[in-house]
């Protein structure tokens, strides 16, 4: 079980947690305005590395909030978690 | 006397409590302290197994968890007895029953021993190679055998009576194993102020400091160390294994709480699952002796030297008369020396290598051992026990030696199994001839002979620095910087291999029985990857997951592919280190805690008229009411036509209900939902369809809106959760740009919806302030107001088809205003109804049902929900990729209704639909729901059937088990298609 550091309420168990996907994919302002294949990149491509990766989760079962992490995907080890709006450090 | 071959003095047993217990059906005298390994070895009882594939009679390899073959049953009756248990790890206790196992009719006569005399068959991959053939082979024959011959042991039958017990705990260390590494670890840490764990699996802590005489330093010194952890406070649980390594130093480990205990307290669990988060973590796991390769090296009497030390020096007992030592290593000389001086007769030091340490053979002469340097052993006689061992001489020709236990010292082997589950890289250890962990930086400590430390002072030093260093990373202060300054100290020892004169079998894993000649032959075969030669082979796969054959079968796979193990490389190790009990994973949670259950506040209302109930997600729903005798369908029809015909009351209370409050409401749902918003006046409702942003339907419900800045939002009964958790996403990720607020009002609200023609003139009394005449309250309406004289919520509402009302109510007064309404009810007629019939009614009218109708593939126009989508909207969730030219293709999947050619014929909800019965036809669709419609006298089924809205009146087939079936596609509507009753 992963410890998660939600940026509001410390390190919690990732029992108290969702999963949110990849971090940092901000929904077009005007999807009208995209073509197919850049809607479809936005629906459907995602990074997926091996190593760091930024992702957004969501303390469903304690504060409720979504904030984005930087996590090895190797290790498991988080690097660090920031709230939403905020620059990544 | 507990067994004649305990000695007269010595050993951590406890003379004066002698334990009776039973083995096979005869009864034997241990002593407290022993292992049932042990007072079976005192009492002379070597036999003890038979070995999977070849039932090959089998003994005593180790005195430890990596024990291949003493595999037994323990405990009487169908539900505590516990299979594959390791009997070196068994503790006696007074009335123990154990009992052998993969043998039939007992352990001296086996029948499955024919299997030994078909070996030449029975090779690696003969899986692969024998159920071939005939075609009619398999299910007849091949798998009734390969059942009745697969699996150790034998299952409990009855449920699990004991109770388990789950705590999660954080410390600063962790230490994991409580030899001399990890003892001087936690007490290192602790005397630096850090909360400690420490673990081991064996009934007392001390490791092999628990083989030292009595008042020797290292005894004296474990004694001492276990009273300075308490004094410090050090958390010390013995018969705990650390048997998991997760992320971010997330270690489980399983205590043995009452297991070896005669009469344990029964309000004590069973067993007890750890879920330790550390800081740091000191791994000092130890180390495994390796088994020499040689023929008939399985043979009971044939024994780990290191673990016959242990049988010796920690439970008093000589593992045989006569010994040969066969050795590779220096420590086998060590445990000569040992086992002499403890009364064992040994025959002859069998060195493998020309060259042993000078000094080391000097001093076994000069306790008045025979060494032969340089010598090959041939094989080994006896049928159930060693008889003797065949030696061939460096100096030429062979002697039978007589003995009746060949010990052997094949190096020690790091244990490197949790380091290896933390996702941490090996490297192979030239000096200690086995992986070694690579890393011993970060948060993970290995300390003493897990990686590759062995001498005991060493390993006193390198525990107290792991410890010092963990207790500094984990943030707590110390006086100077730790340096981890100890070198691993393993002598050379090489991996042994084939002998050119070797003849007959030598085993590799014992459990498994794999040999030298099925790695081979797998290699020969052309399997290089070391995880392709384990499947193959299946060495390392069974229960001990190859503890004491991983190296070796390296080592032989090295040699068969002419190169060095670091090129053949590891398996990959796995959790858990030994087996976990299901119970000890489960917990608390089996049964009803398995799950939470959620009921209505009507449930017992229901459950008291009689109701079957069904799950949807975790909500007992009523499926339907039976009266008397009633069938399912007997009592389905009764309520439909009671509906239909006059009234009927159903419990939607499980309906998933959200408040949206803020100033920006209306504009939020309308960016979440395809529907328009913003001009739904107060007091109207809509239905509202929520789609993902692929375009496909997430979700449905009505939505009301109570004031200008408030909505009251439904959503389908298991939807509820994933609906809440998107509109937060987007509400704090993508559309923060808005004030809304949504609350989970599900539990608050009960749901009371009364049904059918006479629906107005029952609740009509009970309602006061709101005006429900047609005119005032017409249908897709709500109000507040109060019913039963409690505040409410009145929808005017259909999922039936008729007119409808659904009163919602705070659910502590539910009970009360359903009475209420089930009194009013009597003189029309009315009748509860159930989810079935909510299907039914639902079905006859073509309203969908999200996640029935759709599968997360369909667009609203799909199924015929166009006319909801807000296209004049800029853009709602879903909006751009409905836009897509795939998402408009005629060929789409579309909701139609089908009418079986035969009216009383209900399809199979799923089946397939095809156009016509020629050979190569394909799937046009499926049927979604199917049911019986006994107000309309004939079987309708909903179906997703390409291009279906241009198939009105075509004939299709339905391939059943009994044969097609012809269906006419029709409208998705069969009742009052019209649309004139929901005004009544
Ligand atoms: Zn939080």
């Amino acid at each position: 079980m992963l410890l998660i550091p939600c940026p509001y309420c410390g390190p919690r168990p990732e029992l108290e947690f969702a999963y949110g996907g990849e971090g940092g994919i901000a929904r077009p302002a005007d999807p009208a305005a995209l073509d197919d294949d850049a809607w479809g990149a936005f629906l459907y491509h995602r990074s997926n590395p091996r190593g760091m990766h930024v992702e957004r989760w969501r303390h469903v079962h304690g504060c409720g909030r979504f904030f984005n992490a930087r996590r090895d995907t190797v290790t498991d080890l988080f690097a660090c978690s920031w709230k939403v709006g905020e620059a990544a450090p | 006397m507990s067994g004649a071959f305990r000695v007269a003095e010595g050993g951590r047993v406890d003379r004066a409590r002698p334990v009776r217990f039973s083995f096979d059906g005869r009864a034997y005298t241990g002593l407290a302290g022993d292992t049932l390994a042990s007072a079976l070895i005192a009492n002379g009882v070597h036999l003890v197994g038979r070995s999977f594939k070849y039932h090959r009679p089998r003994g005593f390899l180790a005195a430890g968890s990596e024990e291949p073959n003493a595999l037994v049953r323990v405990g009487a009756g169908t539900a505590r007895a516990t299979p594959n248990l390791r009997a070196t790890q068994v503790e006696v206790y007074e009335g123990l029953v154990a009992e052998s196992q993969n043998r039939s009719p007992s352990l001296a006569f086996d029948l499955g021993a024919i299997n030994d005399l078909a070996a030449p068959f029975l090779s690696a991959g003969f899986y692969y190679k024998t159920f071939m053939w005939p075609s009619w082979g398999w299910k007849r024959i091949y798998e009734p055998l390969i059942r009745r011959a697969a699996g150790l042991g034998r299952a409990p039958e009855a449920p699990d009576p004991d109770c388990y017990a789950q705590r999660y705990v954080h410390c600063d260390v962790l230490v994991v194993g409580a030899g001399p590494a990890g003892l001087s670890a936690a007490l290192a840490a602790a005397e630096a102020g850090a909360r400690v764990i420490i673990c081991d699996e064996q009934a007392e802590l001390g490791g092999s400091l628990l083989d030292e005489t009595p008042g020797s330093a290292h005894a004296a010194w474990l004694a001492r160390t276990l009273v300075a952890l308490a004094q410090a406070g050090v958390r010390m649980l013995p018969r705990t294994t650390a048997f998991g390594m997760f992320a971010q130093n997330f270690v489980a480990l399983a205590e043995r709480v009452t297991e070896h205990l005669a009469a344990p307290d029964p309000r004590q669990p069973r067993e007890r699952l750890w879920q330790v988060r550390a800081r740091q973590v000191v791994l000092a796991a130890g180390a495994i002796e390796r088994p020499l390769i040689f023929p008939g090296n399985d043979r009971p009497g044939v024994m780990l030297a290191g673990a016959a030390r242990t049988y010796l020096r920690r439970y008093g007992v000589r593992p045989g008369a006569r010994a040969l030592v066969v050795t590779s290593s220096d420590e086998g000389y060590r445990s000569a020396i040992d086992l002499a001086q403890g009364g064992v007769d040994v025959a002859a030091i069998a060195d493998l290598r020309a060259q042993p340490a000078a000094a080391l053979a000097d001093a076994a002469r000069a306790a008045g051992l025979t060494v032969l340097p340089g010598s090959e052993i041939e094989g080994t006689s006896g049928r159930l026990r060693v008889r003797g061992a065949r030696v061939r001489r460096a100096t030429g020709g062979s002697a039978e030696i007589a003995c009746d236990l060949v010990l052997m010292a094949g190096g020690r082997t790091p244990s490197v199994h949790l380091f290896s589950q933390s996702a941490r890289k090996l490297s192979f250890d030239e000096a200690t001839g086995a992986f070694v962990p690579d890393d011993a930086g970060g948060a993970i400590h290995p300390a003493g002979a897990c990686r590759g430390v062995m001498e005991i002072d060493a390993v006193l030093r390198d525990g107290a620095q792991a410890g010092a260093l963990a207790a500094q990373r984990a943030h707590l202060p110390t006086s100077a910087e730790v340096l981890r300054t100890v070198a691993a100290t393993a002598e050379v020892t090489a991996v042994p291999a084939r002998k050119p004169h070797a003849r007959g079998r030598a085993f590799v894993d014992f459990q498994n029985d794999v040999t030298t000649k099925d790695i081979a032959l797998a290699v020969r075969e052309g399997f290089v990857s070391v995880e392709h030669v384990k499947r193959y082979t299946t060495v390392g796969m069974a229960t001990d997951q190859g503890k004491t054959s991983n190296i070796n079968a390296l080592g032989l796979m090295a040699e068969a592919r002419d190169t060095a193990i670091p090129q053949v490389g590891h398996t990959t190790f796995r959790m858990p280190y030994t087996p976990v009990s299901f119970g000890t994973l489960a917990g608390a949670a089996r049964g009803n805690l398995f799950d939470p259950v959620r009921q209505t506040p009507i449930h017992a209302w229901a459950e008291a008229q009689g109701a079957v109930f069904e799950d949807v997600s975790l909500w007992k729903r009523a499926r339907y009411f039976p009266e008397r005798s009633e069938t399912m369908h007997q009592a389905v029809a009764r309520e439909c036509l009671g509906v239909r015909a006059g009234v009927g009351v159903f419990d939607a209370s499980t309906l998933g209900k959200i408040e949206v409050v803020g100033p920006d409401a209306a504009v939020f749902l309308e960016r979440m939902y395809v529907n328009p918003f913003r001009k739904l006046g107060v007091g109207r409702t809509r239905y509202g369809v929520l789609l993902r942003e692929d375009g496909f339907i997430l979700d449905d419900g009505v939505i009301g809106r109570i004031a200008a800045d408030r909505f009251h939002v439904t959503t389908t009964t298991g939807g509820a959760p994933r609906v809440l958790a998107m509109m937060e996403d987007y509400l704090q990720t993508e559309f923060s740009d808005l004030r809304v607020w949504l609350t989970s009002t599900t539990e608050e609200w009960a749901v009371i919806a009364v049904q059918g023609p006479k629906a107005r003139e029952v609740i009509a009394p009970l309602v006061e302030g709101i005006d429900i005449s047609p005119a005032a309250l017409p249908h897709m309406s709500v109000r507040e107001g109060r019913i039963c004289g409690v505040k409410g919520r009145l929808f005017r509402v259909s999922f039936t088809g008729e007119l409808g009302f659904e009163l919602n109510v705070p659910a502590d007064d539910a009970q009360m205003v359903w009475d209420a309404v089930w009194a009013r009810g009597q003189d029309a007629g009315m009748v509860a109804y159930g989810t079935e019939t909510m299907h039914v009614l639902r079905a006859e009218k073509g309203f969908i049902i999200v996640g029935q109708e759709t599968d997360g593939t369909v667009t609203p126009d799909d199924v015929g929900l166009g006319w909801a989508v807000g296209a004049a909207k800029p853009d709602f969730v879903g909006k751009r990729s409905l836009a897509r030219a795939a998402m408009k293709d005629p060929a789409r999947k579309q909701l139609v209704g089908l009418l079986t050619q035969a009216p009383a014929r209900v399809l199979e909800e799923g089946a397939q639909i095809v156009a016509d019965a020629s050979a190569g036809r394909r799937s046009l669709g499926h049927v979604t729901s199917a049911y019986f419609s006994a107000c309309l006298g004939h079987s309708v089924a909903l179906a997703m059937v390409s291009g279906g809205r241009a198939r009105m009146g075509e004939s299709l087939l339905v391939p059943m088990p009994g044969g097609d079936v012809t269906v006419r596609v029709v409208a998705p509507v069969f009742y009052d298609p019209a649309g004139e009753r929901v005004n009544g």
